[in-house]
């Protein structure tokens, strides 16, 4: 593999660092405009309720009030996946949190005043949290205006197969329920948002959303505006890891208010409103089983699955896209089956959070992983490479792997932890090691018409190379990443690139920040401008030097044919010859880059992304078997990154990805009691501290992708899938007990000790004839 | 009330009400939007600032009870005419930052830990910024890039 590059694998310093260990960064609730107002909104207190009326008249005289809207006042159309949710409810609440009406007023105290004083009349409906309640007989319907049946949002299946032949081939089948809490992406900064539109009627919205483009066209398609006259700004987003990505009922009602004020609003959500108004990780449960043969050759995996989703659909109702891709393609399983039911429930409904449905399905799988290869008395690190997918593969769903470091990532962690030593043999100590391994979209993820993005480029007389992406820089560092890769490709020093991605006005269409797309797509598609940019300068140059531009190199800025030392031009000057003559020119380019990929058809089979991304993490825990305390000792961490474009941030964003895991292990839920959050802050939620998150070594695995740019794929999620599965092995490596659900807070895992949670395996599940157990 | 402080080394006479929180007067009256805030409910450490000489978090402290306090925010940790001291380049260099938004607060704590002498070992920062929470890093590039400097400093 090349590693001469000048830029490209060098261990960088985000750009944007400097500004923000300075705090000169400033983040949307840092912006003003002239007039500014302060908005609030009214949410719904009840899970479940119908709305008999709203009286927002004491609201509106209060002095300092610019307007009051609710579903009376306002003109809103439906949105989310199937336009089941609407801005300013109109008829019902489904949830604690839900949007009832909205203030602006000249300031945060007034606006909330304001909103006390707004009478909502409610007759409450009975309501139901629990996704198995909600699909009885007989459960009260959250959407009765929906033609669904049993509050069942969606349906995922598929199977390939013949699974009661794979049953029959199946020396050991181990099955058992595994589930997942509702959990939130809790960024430091929460959402805010900030509407206005200018004297002409063009609406500018400040939003950190990083689907900007599609946002765009939700706002207009709801509130019924020209969408080519509305502009949205992204400003620098104080983390999102996924809840950032869907448009929420209060984008809307910024604009709403906005327009009935006259004046620019901002809206910022409180903490509690960050965990009841926006949106949540959805719990998944599993039934699921996996059989292997005697030899450990898998041979079939079926699983049930129903998703929690929560009142209403947005992104989150599409995580078992990526729940079904591992359950049917990670290792090679062939045999395999799938039925799952999103369905609503009277709470907080789930989004893209990263991970996007992974980990809640890795914990299932990869657990069960271990408790077939202890079933079959063999190593479950044996038991991963035997059927771990190897470049070539094709998945029953029709993924096609082409560059795959798994193997090679099992076996680093493998030999790192010291596994073959000490798996299995430090019970004594409560102690206990614990794997696994995912795969993962890594070449972007068809799920809209185009998976495409684009890149612009312009060399001004300066030599200041400008990229201006479609993509958004989240912190990240996808930012720096781009580029690098310009500077690489163009063979500038990278001080000399900027990168502008925060203004649809300006910057080239994109679908969004999701699916670890973005060091791939948008890396591919500044590669191919930087390229075209660097053919343009080569020919500016070949003028100048009296050489043919195709004998001509660019390193570190300076253009030579190689050979002929005096023979040189710095490319400033090359731009210069262009631009300050008669008959003059910029250089200038663009490139828009779709990976050639697939969305999946009815059936779910499709190639949906151009490369895909693979791990494996060991965890060692130590569990104090009388309190249930279970301590992280460390972490081993390899991941196949294609190519890590900068290193450092590769390892951010896997420790990181990593200490969200940890927390969604063992510490981070939202649990309901009467339909509500009792303790929506950040003291009680279980986040993380730096005390709390284990040492954690990692490791790059670099296999090149051949169509990654620099060969490099993607890496955001990586992190989060793993901890969750990885400790759960090692707290039953440690103590013997299997956990079934997440997070493994001590009291649970006390009670599991005293109840003696197992495995439950069927060995020898039908008389097998010696030869089908290959 | 009238309250004089001085804030990274200026002299702030402000009249207020004394339950303003000192973070609503950086921000509101005094813009200094460096301190960031993440929940108001003094869990998340963002607003972190030094008051006299220990880390407080701003969105908790009323500005009735710090009259004549000196405050040092995430502007002046690095003193005057300097961009940045060796605790904001190593956090730089070691990748501490990712969104950035609990950096200032995160900064600021770590310079207090520093200044108070905190063992140059992984558990004891650990130890002292477990209120300041990120979400981004995983703190192990915060926590190396603090024990870096406090390794530096001790020479």
């Amino acid at each position: 593999m090349r590693s001469d590059y000048a830029v490209v694998g060098k261990r960088i310093p985000k750009l944007d660092a400097p500004d923000k260990v300075t705090g000169r960064t400033t983040y949307a609730d840092d912006l003003k405009m002239s007039g500014l107002l302060a908005g609030a909104i009214k949410r719904s207190p009840y899970p479940h309720a119908r709305i008999l009326s709203v009286d927002a008249s004491a609201a509106e005289a209060v002095p300092g009030v610019y307007a009051v809207v609710h579903a009376g006042n306002v003109t809103q159309r439906p949105f989310g996946y199937g336009h089941d949710n609407i801005p300013l409810k109109d008829r019902v609440v489904r949830c604690v949190g839900d949007e009832v009406a909205a203030v602006a007023a000249v300031d945060a105290a007034t606006a909330q005043s304001a909103l006390d004083l707004i009478s909502v009349e409610y007759e409450l409906l009975p309501a139901v949290d629990d996704p198995f309640e909600a699909l009885q007989p007989g459960a009260p319907r959250i959407h009765d205006e929906l033609d669904i049946e049993g509050n069942v949002s969606m349906e995922w299946n598929f199977q390939t197969g013949d699974l009661a032949e794979a049953e029959r081939r199946s020396a050991v089948i181990v099955s058992g329920s595994y589930s997942s809490p509702q959990a939130a992406p809790a960024p430091i900064e929460t959402h805010v948002v900030i509407a206005g539109f200018d004297a002409d009627g063009h609406l500018e919205v400040i939003s950190p959303v990083h689907m900007v483009f599609m946002y765009r066209k939700e706002l207009a398609d709801c509130l019924g505006l020209d969408w080519r006259r509305v502009t949205v700004r992204q400003p620098p987003v104080g983390g999102s890891f996924g809840g950032k990505i869907d448009i929420d009922a209060h984008d809307f009602i910024a604009v709403m208010l906005a327009r009935a004020a006259g004046r620019p609003v901002k809206l910022a959500m409180s903490r509690e409103e960050e965990f009841t108004g926006t949106r949540t990780r959805q719990p998944i449960h599993f039934r699921l089983r996996t059989g292997a043969a005697a030899d450990g050759t898998l041979q079939f995996r079926h699983a049930e699955v129903v998703s929690d989703n929560g009142a209403y659909n947005a992104w989150g109702s599409h995580a078992l896209l990526v729940a079904m891709n591992t359950v049917t393609s990670m290792y090679r399983v062939g045999t395999s089956r799938l039925a799952a039911k999103v369905v609503y429930t009277n709470k907080n409904y789930g989004g893209s959070v990263r991970g996007f449905g992974n980990p809640q399905a890795t914990f299932a799988v990869e657990q069960q992983m271990e408790e077939l290869a202890d079933a079959l008395g063999m190593d479950p690190m044996d038991l991963r490479l035997k059927n771990a997918n190897r470049p070539g593969d094709v998945t029953p769903q029709g993924l096609e792997i082409t560059s795959c470091g798994l193997s090679e990532c099992l076996e680093t962690v493998r030999r790192k932890s010291g596994w073959d030593q000490r798996r299995g043999r430090m019970r004594s100590q409560h102690r206990g090691l614990g794997a696994a391994a995912y795969v993962h979209v890594g070449g972007g993820a068809r799920i809209y018409g185009s998976d495409g993005c684009g890149a612009m480029i312009k060399i001004d007389d300066s030599g200041r190379v400008a990229l201006i992406s479609g993509s958004s820089e989240l912190g990240q560092g996808s930012e720096t990443a781009l580029a690098m890769i310009v500077a690489e490709t163009l063979g500038v020093p990278l001080e000399a690139v900027s990168v502008s991605h925060d203004d649809t006005d300006v910057k080239p269409w994109d679908v969004g920040v999701h699916a670890s797309r973005t060091t791939f797509v948008a890396g591919n598609a500044a590669r191919m401008a930087a390229a075209k940019a660097r053919d343009e300068l080569l020919e500016a140059a070949a003028e100048v030097l009296d050489r043919p531009a195709r004998s001509l190199t660019i390193r570190d800025g300076v253009i030579s044919v190689p050979g002929e030392p005096t023979a040189t031009l710095r490319y400033e000057k090359a731009v210069r010859r262009r631009l300050l003559r008669e008959g003059s020119s910029i250089i200038m380019t663009s490139a828009f880059y779709d990976p050639p990929t697939q969305r999946q058809d009815e059936n779910h089979i499709g190639n949906i992304s151009a490369s895909y991304g693979f791990g494996a993490h060991v965890a060692e825990v130590e569990v104090d078997p009388d309190t249930g305390m279970v301590r992280v000792l460390g972490l081993w961490a390899a991941h196949d990154v294609g190519r890590a474009i900068n290193p450092m941030s590769c390892e951010g964003q896997i420790e990181g990805g990593a200490v969200m895991g940890v927390g969604l292990a063992l510490s981070e839920e939202l649990p309901v009691e009467d339909g509500r959050f009792p303790a929506p802050n950040l003291h009680d939620y279980g986040m993380p501290t730096a005390m709390d998150a284990p040492p954690i070594d990692v490791t790059l695995i670099e296999t090149a992708d051949e169509l990654g740019p620099f060969g490099a794929k993607g890496i955001g999620e990586g992190g989060i899938i793993l901890p969750p599965a990885a400790i759960a092995n090692a707290v039953a490596d440690a103590v013997g007990v299997r956990p079934r659900s997440y997070p493994i807070r001590p009291w649970r895992l006390r009670r599991w000790i005293e109840t003696g949670e197992r495995s439950h395996v069927d060995k020898h599940p039908h008389p097998v004839p010696d030869e089908n157990a290959r | 009330m009238r309250i004089s402080i001085t804030v990274n080394g200026d002299p702030v006479v402000r009249p207020v009400d004394p339950s303003d929180t000192l973070l609503s007067v950086l921000r509101g009256q005094l813009h200094l939007i460096g301190t960031k805030w993440g929940c108001l409910t003094g869990d998340c450490g963002a607003c972190t600032v030094i008051v006299d000489g220990r880390s407080v978090v701003s969105c908790l402290q009323t500005v009735g009870q710090i009259d004549g306090a000196e405050i040092t925010t995430i502007e002046g940790i690095a003193g005057r005419g300097r961009m940045m001291n060796d605790l904001q380049e190593a956090f730089v260099t070691h990748g501490a930052a990712q969104c950035g938004f609990c950096t200032p607060g995160m900064v600021v704590a770590a310079e207090q830990l520093l200044r108070d002498g905190v063992e140059p070992d992984g558990a004891a920062i650990r130890e002292g910024l477990a209120g300041n929470l990120c979400r981004c890093t995983g703190y192990s590039k915060i926590i190396d890039a603090v024990l870096s400097v406090a390794l530096a400093r001790m020479e």
